[in-house]
């Protein structure tokens, strides 16, 4: 008998539209030792189906329409409330995606986390202060917070990314769960952040034998870590079989669908770069900021003396961590940010001297695509208002033509004509980065800087908007600066890399010689990051 | 497709989108008929009113509301559904058109603050701040002495002080604009800073404008009031509800309907206008629910 047993689980969502199905008929189970990874899109019920088992989700509009889940002989979706916080804190652990949000900015993360345990609904387990404290800081030494001791009385905001979520991670083991449920916890972090934190997830659950049920969009990082594997699509189960079985043996077309989308392998188009011609050039350029925070004022050296150029037709990838500068370098190419020191030549011209005005007649041909589609379009214009803006404002189109390029754009990037007239949250994540993209070719530029333009997105969606930004560089003869932290993907599409660490420039190679060969230590750790894309 | 490209598409806008939300909110629609009915009333008022506002009929004394004086007369016998009437005109007029000075000032002077920031910001905030600490009296009453008393002087006074808080509104949703993706994608598409301001922030900002507009009109009512009161707005046997108000309180316990209409009136248009403003603060926002 598993620890945890669902079947026939239906949850719907009441909402004013009809009854969406988010979880329609979803059964699993998970032993302890074991590993389940429930594998999805955004929207696919995954993490519905698990926040339903700990009566997490706001009802209404979400009822529980059928279903059992046995988590060891008691059964979750009828036991009272009371009983349900009693599991939740004892024996049913969660983690979410994002430890910048859960953890109270107020208080220390000592007193975060002893909390469960000198408030502990049963009153002969509670503890007192002391005896809390060293469980605390035993469990931040287990999970790889550096001198737990000093670390115990220090404020979240102290605390890198991952090492919060190593904090979280303490957290929800303080009170020996048997089942840890982790809710996307590495995709808001950086790759060697993720394979170092995913590391622990595997050796935490075999020291501590928990049951773990792992959920996540991306194949890749479950590929590691997963006994089992649950693919899910709209609410319904797509397969269900042991790691290996789904990555090499997949019955189902969606599963392969999902597993052709991870990007893998080099780049298969030859490059256009033309020999000779640099396009851009970037020499010592160096962007500081004032740090408000250190009495010192000395500043931070966002990018700090950079001198790279770009070869007309080709596309350059820009990768490092999140903090390393990358999307400033971008930003300072583009005169978005001002530059402390150094100078940005775009063909012969040096922009990084122009003043404001002049600089106007030079941002047509110098574009940007964002990471966030869902922050970079102004939500009270339509796609229409959004596509003309650029065409009537630089008068490339006059008021007669412009509904004819308007529509052309939106042919050109894939977006069906009759959407013209639709805001952009009536979209999803990838219509909207066509339409981002849409807004930047309209002006038919020459040069675009595309910082992480697909990390905001689904695997499948990503492949796709890859495909747009790779035929639309062809079509269009454009020069590319693809920044990401997404290694992968960087190798799918860039003819050179460079790669940044700290505001400096670690390595610059051509695409392959770089994989093959990576000659910088920090080059070595982050490909050596990379999740495998299939089980050993 | 529905409807045929070309001709939808340019003359779709928020505008337009908003226009045909709010037709469809029926609470917002009342509001808005409640005001316009007010609004031709007064309007009309002086072809249309029973009886003159000055003319005093000593010996009809205040009388309850009766045939011939729907809601009564006051202590000097005159016709107070006339007086209520009249007292439109001129609240409504410094409700509207003071609001609207506040309206404009506050919302151009916020913006270029937020949006430019650094020391144009201190400096025009500083200046807000200025006036903020400024006695308001004190303020109205060198107007006074320098332009003497004028109804279009007590616009641009209240208009001038009620700016402050606008601004202040104003500069703060900039501010947590100017930071957002799409407006760094709108230099990036190289539009001016003015175009930037006009196209992408001012609209942005609508939602805490319009429900802040719908109480200032109210609040900027009962300043009249209360000027008129001090003997430095309008005077009697002109007429203005927050002036009614004031008399009706003091013979609140003898005459009880001097107080009760003109607070009904007053009441009704701070309802009608809180339930426009908040269907317009719905329907200027494409991402509120379309039904």
């Amino acid at each position: 008998m598993a620890l945890l047993e669902v079947n026939n689980l239906k949850v719907y969502f009441h909402t004013r539209n009809g009854v969406v199905k988010a979880v329609d008929d979803i059964s699993f189970s998970v032993n302890s030792g074991e590993t389940l990874a429930i594998v999805g899109e955004s929207g696919s019920g995954k993490s519905v189906s698990c926040y339903s088992l700990l009566d997490l989700l706001p009802k209404p509009p979400a009822v529980i329409e059928g279903g059992i889940a046995n988590f060891d002989g008691e059964d979750l979706l009828s036991c009272s409330t009371d009983r349900m916080r009693q599991l939740r804190g004892n024996h049913i652990a969660i983690i979410f995606q994002d430890p910048m949000t859960s953890l109270n900015p107020f208080l220390t993360i000592g007193e975060q986390l002893i909390e469960p345990l000198i408030y502990h609904p049963e009153k002969s387990q509670r503890l007192n202060r002391k005896a809390a404290r060293i469980e605390a800081i035993n469990l931040l030494d287990e999970v790889g917070i550096v001198n737990p001791d000093s670390r115990f009385d220090s404020y979240p905001h102290e605390f890198s990314g991952g090492m919060r979520q190593r904090v979280m991670i303490a957290m929800a083991l303080i009170n020996k769960p048997r089942l840890l449920i982790c809710d996307e916890p590495t995709t808001a972090l950086d790759v060697t952040i993720q394979a170092q934190i995913l590391k622990l997830i595997k050796q935490l659950q075999q020291t501590r034998d928990v049951a773990v049920i792992f959920i996540s969009h991306d194949l890749g990082v479950v590929a590691g870590i997963a006994d089992k594997v649950l693919v899910m699509c709209d609410g319904k189960t797509q397969e269900q079989n042991t790691t290996h079985k789904v990555f090499y043996n997949s019955t189902s077309d969606y599963t392969k669908k999902l597993l052709s989308a991870i990007p893998s392998g080099a780049k298969t188009k030859a490059s256009g770069a033309q020999q000779g011609l640099d396009l851009v050039r970037v020499s010592h350029v160096k962007t500081y900021f004032k740090d408000f925070s250190n009495s010192e004022n000395s500043p931070v050296k966002a990018v700090d003396d950079l001198s790279f150029s770009i070869k007309k037709g080709e596309i350059f990838g820009l990768v490092g961590e999140s903090g390393s500068g990358k999307s400033t370098l971008g930003r300072s190419i583009l005169q978005l940010a001002p530059l402390t020191a150094g100078s940005v030549h775009y063909s012969d011209t040096e922009i990084s001297t122009l003043n404001p005005n002049q600089l106007m007649r030079w941002r047509p041909k110098l574009q940007m695509i964002f990471q966030d589609p869902y922050a970079s379009l102004n939500p009270r214009m339509t796609v229409y208002e959004t596509l003309a803006e650029p065409l009537l404002y630089h008068a490339i189109a006059d008021k007669k033509t412009v509904a004819k390029q308007v529509q052309q754009l939106m042919d050109d990037v894939g977006l069906d004509r009759s959407s013209v007239l639709k805001y952009p949250h009536e979209f999803s994540g990838g219509q909207r980065q066509r339409i981002a993209i849409g807004r930047a070719i309209a002006t038919q530029p020459e040069f675009i800087v595309a910082d992480e333009p697909v990390s905001a997105l689904d695997v499948t969606i990503q492949a796709q908007i890859l495909a747009l930004i790779l035929s639309l560089v062809e079509q269009r003869n454009l020069t590319m600066l693809f920044i990401s932290h997404d290694l992968s993907v960087v190798r799918s599409i860039c003819d050179r890399v460079a790669v940044m660490q700290q505001g400096k420039l670690v390595e610059l190679n051509e695409t392959e010689k770089l994989w093959d060969k990576p000659e910088m230590p920090y080059t070595q750790e982050l490909l050596k990051a990379i999740p495998p894309a299939n089980p050993a | 497709m529905k409807k045929p490209f070309q001709t939808t598409a340019q003359r779709s806008s928020l505008w337009l989108d908003a226009w045909f939300k709010l037709r469809k909110n029926r609470m917002a629609l009342f509001g808005f008929s409640v005001l316009l009915i007010l609004c031709v009333v007064s309007l009309l008022t002086p072809w249309i009113a029973p009886y003159s506002y000055e003319a005093q009929d000593l010996m009809l004394g205040a009388t309850p509301p009766s045939v011939a004086h729907w809601l009564g007369t006051d202590i000097f016998g005159r016709d107070m559904l006339t007086r209520i009437m009249y007292g439109g005109r001129v609240s409504l007029m410094v409700g509207f058109i003071a609001t609207a000075v506040a309206l404009v000032i506050g919302i151009l002077w916020g913006s270029i603050a937020g949006f430019v920031g650094g020391r144009v910001d201190a400096v025009m905030m500083r200046i807000v701040d200025i006036m903020y600490a400024l006695p308001f009296m004190i303020f109205i009453v060198l107007l006074m002495v320098v332009f003497g008393r004028n109804i279009l002087l007590l616009f641009v006074a209240i208009g001038a002080v009620e700016w402050l808080t606008m601004a202040r509104i104003v500069r703060s949703q900039v501010m947590a604009l100017r930071k957002q993706e799409f407006i760094e994608a709108a230099y990036s598409m190289g539009l001016s800073r003015w175009a930037i301001i006009r196209r992408h922030i001012i609209p942005n900002t609508l939602g805490p404008v319009i429900v802040y507009t719908t109480l200032t009109i109210p609040s900027v009512m009962l300043l009249e009031a209360f000027l008129s009161f001090l003997g430095l707005g309008i005077q009697p046997p002109q007429s203005s509800w927050g002036l009614l108000i004031n008399y009706g309180v003091e013979t609140m316990e003898e005459y009880p309907w001097l107080l009760i209409f003109p607070g009904i009136t007053l009441s009704l248009t701070l309802f009608a206008l809180n339930f426009l403003g908040d269907g317009l603060r719905d329907a200027l926002d494409p991402r509120a629910s379309k039904d």
